[in-house]
């Protein structure tokens, strides 16, 4: 038989069906538009894209319904988790996601989420951390690194004053029901990936009826930072990392038996 | 090595430069002489001597799901039977 390599072009990658393809309004660089990617891409090849309903926060990603394309719902700034509560009770055949920043999740609204978490709440929380609030002008997050400089802390946080930052993934790992909480980060293609795959852990321990998952994600601002996008990516690794350690903080029984079966 | 390329939504690029440092190829750059609607210069593929692998990493990097990847496949001996 002849040897000559007959070559035929294949799409390797497109955008995925659950994203819509319009614009969005997020800053170069900002990488709630990866965070959103690789939720849609997971609920793509989950194939339930079509009963799925995503409750969007109050911050940058306000919009994040009309991203999506699934069905969404708006909750008030932090309450994502209780409206979440509401329509995965009531529609449990439903996959039910929040996505919330670190203002929404941890200041205003971190009494419904350890409390969803705690109850065991059959939805999967993306929980995008970017040691800031986006936007309402860079302000101070209860994430916001000790001695990082925002408009409300002008000359870097200080500690004595305002206290520590805020461990989201450590914190809920301790609530009963919740079955799977990690942290991974958005800084680079290799943890872009890593992340990916935490997402797709996530909504399949929920479709396995396991109780609360969350994926927490180290996201760049790079505007609220006032640096460009690939010195966000650096400040993530160097300065994000060491104070909030990637990994896996909660895995109840039964979640290492889905990985496996993938 | 395989071969491919990528198309590039411009309407959609915010000219972040992500793409362009994640490319192992170092076949990706901003334009210098244009802007879009948006007015954000954007990132276009220079890639003469086709050293683009079609490897896709410029399009997980990319935030704003701008990058389509193509790469060139053998194709299999018997859909290649068919094609004859
Ligand atoms: C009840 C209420 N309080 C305060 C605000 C003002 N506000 C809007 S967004 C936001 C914080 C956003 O920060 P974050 O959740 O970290 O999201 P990001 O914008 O960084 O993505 C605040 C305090 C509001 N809209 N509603
Ligand atoms: S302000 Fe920050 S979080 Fe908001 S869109 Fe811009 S870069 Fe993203
Ligand atoms: S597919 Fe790979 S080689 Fe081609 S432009 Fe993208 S990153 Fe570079
Ligand atoms: S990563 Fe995307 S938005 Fe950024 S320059 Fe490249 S194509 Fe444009």
């Amino acid at each position: 038989m002849a040897t000559t390599a007959m070559v035929e072009e294949k799409v390797v990658y497109q955008r995925p069906e659950s994203l819509e393809s319009i614009p969005t309004h997020y800053c170069p660089g900002c990488t709630h538009g990866v965070a959103h990617r690789l939720v849609a891409e997971v609920l793509d090849e989950l194939g339930v894209r079509e009963r799925t309903i995503g409750v969007s926060p109050v911050g940058c990603s306000v919009f994040a319904y009309k991203y999506f394309n699934t069905d969404g719902a708006e909750a008030a700034h932090g309450r994502a988790p209780a409206m979440a509560t509401g329509i995965k009770r009531i529609m449990p055949d439903r996959v039910v996601f929040t996505y919330q920043g670190d203002g929404d999740l941890a200041a205003i609204g971190i009494a419904e989420i350890v409390h969803a978490a705690t109850r065991g709440e059959n939805f999967t929380t993306i929980f995008i951390n970017n040691a800031i609030y986006g936007m309402t002008g860079g302000q101070m997050a209860p994430t916001t690194l000790p001695g990082q400089r925002t408009t409300s802390s002008p000359v870097g946080r200080d500690v004595e004053l305002t206290g520590f930052p805020i461990r989201m993934a450590e914190l809920l790992s301790g609530a009963p029901g919740a079955a799977y909480v990690v942290r991974r980060s958005l800084h680079n293609v290799k943890e872009i990936n890593r992340a990916k795959r935490a997402i797709k852990t996530a909504f399949e321990v929920q479709l396995a009826g396991l109780g609360f998952s969350m994926v927490e994600l180290l996201s760049a601002c790079p505007t609220g930072w006032k640096v460009t996008p690939p010195e966000a990516m650096d400040w993530i690794e160097q300065q994000m990392v060491p104070y909030y350690p990637l990994g896996d903080y909660k895995i109840a029984d039964g979640v290492e038996q889905l990985a496996k079966r993938r | 090595m395989a071969k491919g390329r990528i198309e590039i939504n411009e309407d959609h690029c915010k000219g972040c430069s992500l793409c362009v440092i994640a490319c192992p190829q170092n076949v990706i750059e901003l334009a210098t002489d244009r802007v879009n609607a948006k007015g954000y210069y954007p990132a276009m593929l220079v890639d003469p001597e086709g050293n683009c692998t079609g490897c896709a990493i410029c399009a997980v990097a990319c935030p704003d799901v701008c990058i389509t990847v193509y790469r060139q496949v053998p194709v299999k001996a018997s859909s290649a039977a068919a094609a004859l």
